[in-house]
C-alpha cells in the first residue's frame, strides 16, 4: 500500500500535485491550534484592516484577524468532510456488500431502499431539517445527516462490483476451500472494492464540503463556530465586497479552492490504483 | 453431404505442391519485434518475436503452430501492421508483393495501408462478435469494410456482394439479420466472407475456430479452404490445435518463445518431425483408436521477458548439448526441400557455422 | 454392501425464462441417470457440446445448484438434504471441482498458496502453519509441482499449465472420493494437456480418486475414460464403454460428433475437409442447437 502511495508520488504529476495542495491546506489547519486568539471571540483586533506584516490577511469587519479565523475555518471544514465521508463509506460498503453477495430478497430490499436515498432532493430536506431543528442542529448532527444521505451513489456501485466477482471461478474455488461467506466477501472480495471506496470517499469529501459551504453562507447551520462557508456568510453580513474589505472573501475562497482541486487530483490520478488490471501490470513490472 | 467439385476461379496453380520459384506473397526477414514497457521507473522488455524469417508463397495456406507465449499473437499482429506502442519492431523487414509492386511495411516510408487493408489482405478474428457491428444489420458490416475498396456504385456493390455469399453456400437473406440471430458458426462464416469479398491475395487467419463446437468446425475450417482455393490466395493460419494444422495447411512453422524452430511441408512435419519440441508435440496428440500412454513435457515455457539463454528450448529439451545454452541455434535447410529446421541436434554441420 | 458413490437419478433442470406476462421454460437437463459404484473407481467422461447440458449436470453434482427434477445422491444422501454448513463441508471434503479456465481458478489479487493452506486447515484439520504446508507440498507433488515452485507467488507469476496443475493439486488436498473436472484441459496448451489428464488415470489407479471428466474433445476422452455419455440438448444419446462407443457409434449424433473430429493423421491432406462441403447449415442448427 505504502509502496504504491510513494509509486504514485514519483510518477504520477497529477497525484503528486494534489498532494502537495492539500498538504499546503492541512498544514493551515494544523496551525489553528497555535492560534494566539479563540475562535469565536469578535472584536478583539482592529477591524477593516488591510493585509500588512501584522495581519497577513488583513482583519474582518468582526474584529477578527482573517487569518487565525481561516485555520479555524478550514480546520473545522476538513473535519466536516472527513467525518461525513468516513460515515458514508461504512454504509455504502455495508449495504452494497450484503445486497451484492447474498442478492435475492436481500438484494431487492436494500436497493429499493437505496433508489428511495438516491431520488431524495438534497437540499431541500437539509434546510427543512434546519427550519425543524433550528439551534439545536449542531455539525455532529449535520454530519450524520449527509452521511445518511450520502451512501446511495456508491453503494450500487459496491454493489455491481460484488456481483461480478460472486460469479467469477475463484469465488467457487473460495467456496470449495471451505471458506465461510464472511470471509469470502472480506478477504477475497474487500480488495477489489477498497480502491473505488477511496476515490469515491474523496469525491464525496468534495460533495459534502460543497454542501457545507452552500448551506453556512445561506445561514443554515450554526452560525458561530468558524467554517470556510460561515466566514463567507458574515462577510456577506457586513457586505464585505461592497465595503471593500476583499481580503475577507478571498481567502476562504481560494483556499477552499485549493482544497477541492486537490482532493479532485488525488481522485482522478487514483484511477490508475483503482483498476485492477493496472495493479497486476504494476506487479508483474515489478516481478519480472 | 455430397462432395462437391470445388472449382478456382483463378488458375494460381496446385496449391498443394512444393513452394514455387515465383516471388513470396509475404516475406519475413529477420523480423524482431518487441513490448518496451516502462511502468513506474520499472523498465521490461518482452522479446515477443525474435529474429524470425519465413516466406509465404502465392496460393499456398501457411499454418503457423505455437502454444501460449510463444509470440504467434504477437508476430501476426506485426505482419498485419497492426503494431501500436508498446509493441515496436526493432529490426528485421516485413515485405509484401501485392500485383507486381512490394510494399516495405517497416522500411523508409509508411505504406498508404488504408489502400491496402481489406483489398489486398485481409484478417479473419477469433471471436465474430469482435467484427460484426451488434447493434447494426450485416449487410452495414459489408459497407463499413468493403464498399470503399470496390469503388463500385451501392447497387452493384450488394449485388457483387449477393454473388460471393452464393458463391460460398450463404443464404443472401443473411445480409438483413442481426448478428444475434445467426448461430456461431454462422456469424464467423459471414466474418469470413466479408473478410473475402475484395478477393484479397493474402488472408490473416488468427483462431478462427477456436470458440466454435466441433461439428461447427469443421464446416468452417472447409469453407475456408474452398475460399482460398476459390481466390488463389496465400492464408496464414494461425492456431495452436495440431490437427487443423494437419488437415488445411500447405506448410507448417512451428513457433517456440518467440522464435520459429522448423518448418516444413505439413505431411513431412507430421510423418519426421526433427526438433524435439515438434516431436513431443505431435507424439502427444491423443487420437481415437489410440490408448498409447504418453507423456507430458517436464518444465514450463519460458517468459519472453526473461527467455534462456542459446536455444530457448534447452531446459526442457531431452536431446540438450552443452552448445545449446551456449549459442542461438541458426535455421537451417534439410535435404530435399524438407524444410528448416533451428536445432544443434538435428543439424549438427550447425554447431561449425558461426552463429548467426 | 455400501451405497454407491454416486447416483444421478432421473435429474433434469429447467429454468423459466422471461418476464412476468411471458414466462417460458427452457430445459437445460432432462432425465440423466447413472450411477458411479464405490469401491470401484473409474474415470466417467460426459462428452457434450456447447449448450448440451453438461455444466448445469456437473453443478447439479457438485451441489452448487439445485436440480428442479429427479435427485442427486451421493453415498445414498440426496443432496437436496445437505443444507446446514457442517454438512456441506463434510460433502465438499469429499468431492471436489476443477474448472475450465486456470487463469480464472485463483483471485489474481492474492497469492497461489494461500488456497492451499486454507483447504489443508478446513478440510484436513492441519493445525498451524508447517502442517499446511505439509499437506500443501504433499498434493503438489502428486501432479508434478512443489511448494517452493508455487509458494508466495500470485497467479500472473505462474503459466497456464501451473496454475491448473495448481487448482487440481487443491482439490486433492482433502483427499476426495470423486473429483468433477469441466473441462480441465481445454485452456491449457497440447504439449501439458498429456500430463493432467495422464494424472486422472494415476489418481484412479493408485489412490482411488473417481474422476467425472467433461469435455468436448473425443480424443482425450479415448484416452482416458472408462465409460461415457453423450449428451446432447440436455439429454443423454448415448453411453456405455468408452473404447467402444467411440470406436463405432450408434446415434447418429454421436456419429456426426466423431466425424467432426480432424485426426492428425491425415496430416497433408485436405481430403476431410473437401468431404464436408458445402455445409448444410440447417442441419447444423438441428443437430447443435
Amino acid at each position: 500500500m505504502l509502496g504504491i502511495l510513494r509509486d504514485l508520488l514519483r510518477h504520477n504529476r497529477e497525484f503528486a500535485t494534489g498532494a502537495a495542495l492539500l498538504a499546503v491546506v492541512v498544514a493551515m489547519s494544523a496551525l489553528s491550534f497555535f492560534s494566539p486568539y479563540p475562535p469565536d471571540t469578535i472584536y478583539i483586533v482592529p477591524p477593516d484592516l488591510p493585509p500588512s506584516a501584522t495581519y497577513w490577511m488583513g482583519t474582518t469587519s468582526r474584529g477578527q484577524d482573517t487569518f487565525w479565523q481561516l485555520t479555524f475555518a478550514i480546520r473545522n471544514t476538513l473535519l466536516f468532510g472527513v467525518s461525513v465521508a468516513l460515515l458514508s463509506r461504512i454504509f455504502s460498503l455495508v449495504i452494497g456488500l450484503l445486497s451484492g453477495y447474498l442478492g435475492g430478497a436481500v438484494d431487492r430490499l436494500l436497493m429499493s431502499l437505496n433508489d428511495t436515498f438516491v431520488v431524495i432532493p438534497l437540499f431541500p430536506i437539509l434546510v427543512l431539517f434546519y427550519f425543524v431543528m433550528r439551534d439545536s442542529m449542531s455539525w455532529a448532527m449535520l454530519a450524520l445527516l449527509m452521511a445518511c444521505l450520502g451512501w446511495a451513489y456508491d453503494a450500487r456501485l459496491i454493489r455491481s462490483i460484488v456481483m461480478s466477482l460472486r460469479t467469477r471461478e475463484f469465488t467457487e474455488h473460495s467456496v470449495f476451500s471451505g471458506m465461510t461467506t464472511r470471509q469470502i466477501v472480506t478477504q477475497e472480495h474487500l480488495p477489489y472494492v477498497m480502491p473505488i471506496v477511496f476515490s469515491t470517499a474523496l469525491n464525496n469529501m468534495n460533495w459534502s464540503i460543497g454542501f457545507e459551504v452552500t448551506l453556512s453562507v445561506l445561514g443554515f447551520t450554526n452560525i458561530n463556530t468558524p467554517t470556510i462557508g460561515v466566514m463567507i456568510y458574515w462577510a456577506n453580513q457586513h457586505t464585505a465586497l461592497v465595503a471593500g474589505i476583499w481580503w475577507w472573501i478571498l481567502f476562504p475562497v481560494v483556499l477552499v479552492i485549493i482544497t477541492f482541486i486537490g482532493f479532485f487530483l488525488l481522485a482522478v490520478s487514483m484511477n490508475e490504483f483503482i483498476d485492477p488490471r493496472s495493479r497486476l501490470s504494476r506487479m508483474k513490472g515489478a516481478s519480472a | 453431404m455430397t462432395t462437391a467439385t470445388l472449382q478456382p476461379m483463378a488458375a494460381s496453380g496446385d496449391p498443394t505442391a512444393a513452394p514455387t520459384r515465383a516471388a513470396p506473397v509475404v516475406e519475413v526477414q529477420n523480423l524482431k519485434a518487441y513490448y518496451q514497457v516502462s511502468h513506474y521507473g520499472v523498465v521490461r522488455e518482452v522479446r515477443a518475436v525474435d529474429d524470425i524469417s519465413l516466406r509465404i508463397e502465392p496460393g499456398e495456406i501457411y499454418g503457423l503452430a505455437g502454444e501460449s507465449s510463444s509470440g504467434k499473437t504477437t508476430l501476426i499482429k506485426v505482419i498485419a501492421a497492426a503494431t501500436r506502442p508498446p509493441l515496436n519492431v526493432v529490426g528485421g523487414t516485413v515485405r509484401f508483393r501485392f500485383g507486381g509492386e512490394t510494399v516495405d511495411l517497416y522500411g523508409g516510408a509508411p505504406p498508404d495501408l488504408q489502400a491496402l487493408r481489406w483489398k489486398s489482405f485481409s484478417y479473419i478474428m477469433q471471436g465474430s462478435m469482435n467484427v460484426l457491428n451488434p447493434v447494426r444489420r450485416i449487410r452495414h458490416s459489408f459497407v463499413d469494410f468493403a464498399f470503399r475498396h470496390l469503388g463500385q456504385p451501392m447497387p452493384q456493390f450488394m449485388k457483387a456482394v449477393g454473388a460471393h455469399l452464393e458463391r460460398l453456400h450463404l443464404r443472401p437473406g443473411v445480409l438483413d439479420a442481426y448478428p444475434h440471430e445467426l448461430s456461431g458458426g454462422m456469424r464467423q462464416r459471414v466474418t469470413i466472407a466479408l473478410a473475402t469479398v475484395c478477393r484479397p491475395e493474402f488472408i490473416i487467419a488468427d483462431e478462427p475456430t477456436t470458440a466454435l463446437d466441433v461439428v461447427v468446425q469443421k464446416g468452417v475450417l472447409a469453407m475456408i479452404r474452398e475460399v482460398q482455393l476459390e481466390l488463389g490466395s496465400s492464408l496464414l493460419f494461425v492456431t495452436h490445435d495440431m490437427a487443423v494444422h494437419a488437415n488445411l495447411c500447405d506448410r507448417l512453422g512451428i513457433m517456440y518463445a518467440g522464435r520459429l524452430v522448423e518448418e516444413g511441408v505439413t505431411a513431412r512435419v507430421f510423418r519426421e518431425p526433427r526438433h524435439p519440441y515438434t516431436r513431443h508435440l505431435i507424439a502427444s496428440l491423443p487420437r481415437i483408436g489410440d490408448t498409447k500412454p504418453r507423456e507430458g513435457l517436464k518444465g514450463v515455457p519460458p517468459s519472453l521477458a526473461d527467455p534462456p539463454q542459446g536455444c530457448r528450448f534447452h531446459p526442457r529439451c531431452p536431446l540438450a548439448m552443452p552448445v545449446c545454452s551456449e549459442r542461438v541455434p541458426p535455421m537451417m535447410p534439410l535435404a530435399h526441400g524438407q524444410g528448416r529446421v533451428a536445432c544443434f541436434a538435428a543439424t549438427p554441420e550447425a554447431i561449425g557455422k558461426d552463429a548467426g | 454392501m455400501s451405497p454407491p458413490l454416486l447416483e444421478v437419478d432421473a435429474v433434469g433442470k429447467s429454468y423459466s425464462m422471461g418476464g412476468l406476462l411471458a414466462r417460458e421454460q427452457v430445459r437445460a437437463v432432462h432425465e440423466v441417470s447413472f450411477t458411479l459404484e464405490s469401491g470401484r473407481p473409474e474415470i466417467f467422461t460426459i462428452i457434450g457440446e456447447s449448450g448440451s447440458g453438461k455444466t448445469t449436470l456437473a453443478r447439479m453434482i457438485l451441489h452448487s445448484v439445485p436440480p428442479t427434477d429427479g435427485q442427486v445422491r451421493f453415498r445414498g444422501r440426496d443432496l437436496a438434504t445437505v443444507r446446514r454448513r457442517r454438512d456441506r463441508l463434510a460433502f465438499m471434503k469429499e468431492v471436489q471441482p476443477i474448472f475450465q479456465n486456470p487463469f480464472e481458478a485463483f483471485n489474481p489479487l492474492k497469492r497461489v498458496d494461500r488456497y492451499l493452506f486454507l483447504t489443508a486447515r478446513r478440510f484436513v484439520g492441519a493445525a498451524g502453519r508447517r502442517a499446511s504446508e505439509a499437506a500443501a507440498d504433499e498434493a503438489l507433488r502428486k501432479v508434478g509441482l512443489s511448494l517452493a515452485e508455487v509458494k508466495g507467488r500470485f497467479p500472473h507469476e505462474l503459466s497456464g499449465g501451473q496454475l491448473q496443475r495448481a487448482a487440481v493439486a487443491r482439490a486433492l488436498i482433502s483427499k476426495p472420493a470423486l473429483i468433477v473436472a469441466d473441462e480441465p484441459v481445454s485452456m491449457v496448451d497440447a504439449s501439458l494437456r498429456v500430463a493432467i489428464v495422464n494424472l486422472f488415470t494415476r489418481l484412479r489407479d493408485d489412490l482411488g480418486v473417481s474422476t467425472i471428466y467433461i469435455t468436448h474433445d473425443l480424443a482425450t476422452a479415448y484416452y482416458i475414460s472408462d465409460r461415457i455419455i453423450i449428451m446432447q440438448k440436455g439429454r443423454v444419446v448415448e453411453s456405455g464403454p468408452a473404447r467402444e462407443v467411440l470406436a463405432a457409434p450408434r446415434h447418429p449424433y454421436s456419429i456426426q460428433l466423431k466425424n467432426a473430429v480432424l485426426s492428425p493423421d491425415a496430416a497433408g491432406s485436405d481430403a476431410a475437409l473437401r468431404a464436408a462441403l458445402p455445409a448444410d447449415e440447417d442441419a447444423e442448427v438441428a443437430m447443435t442447437g
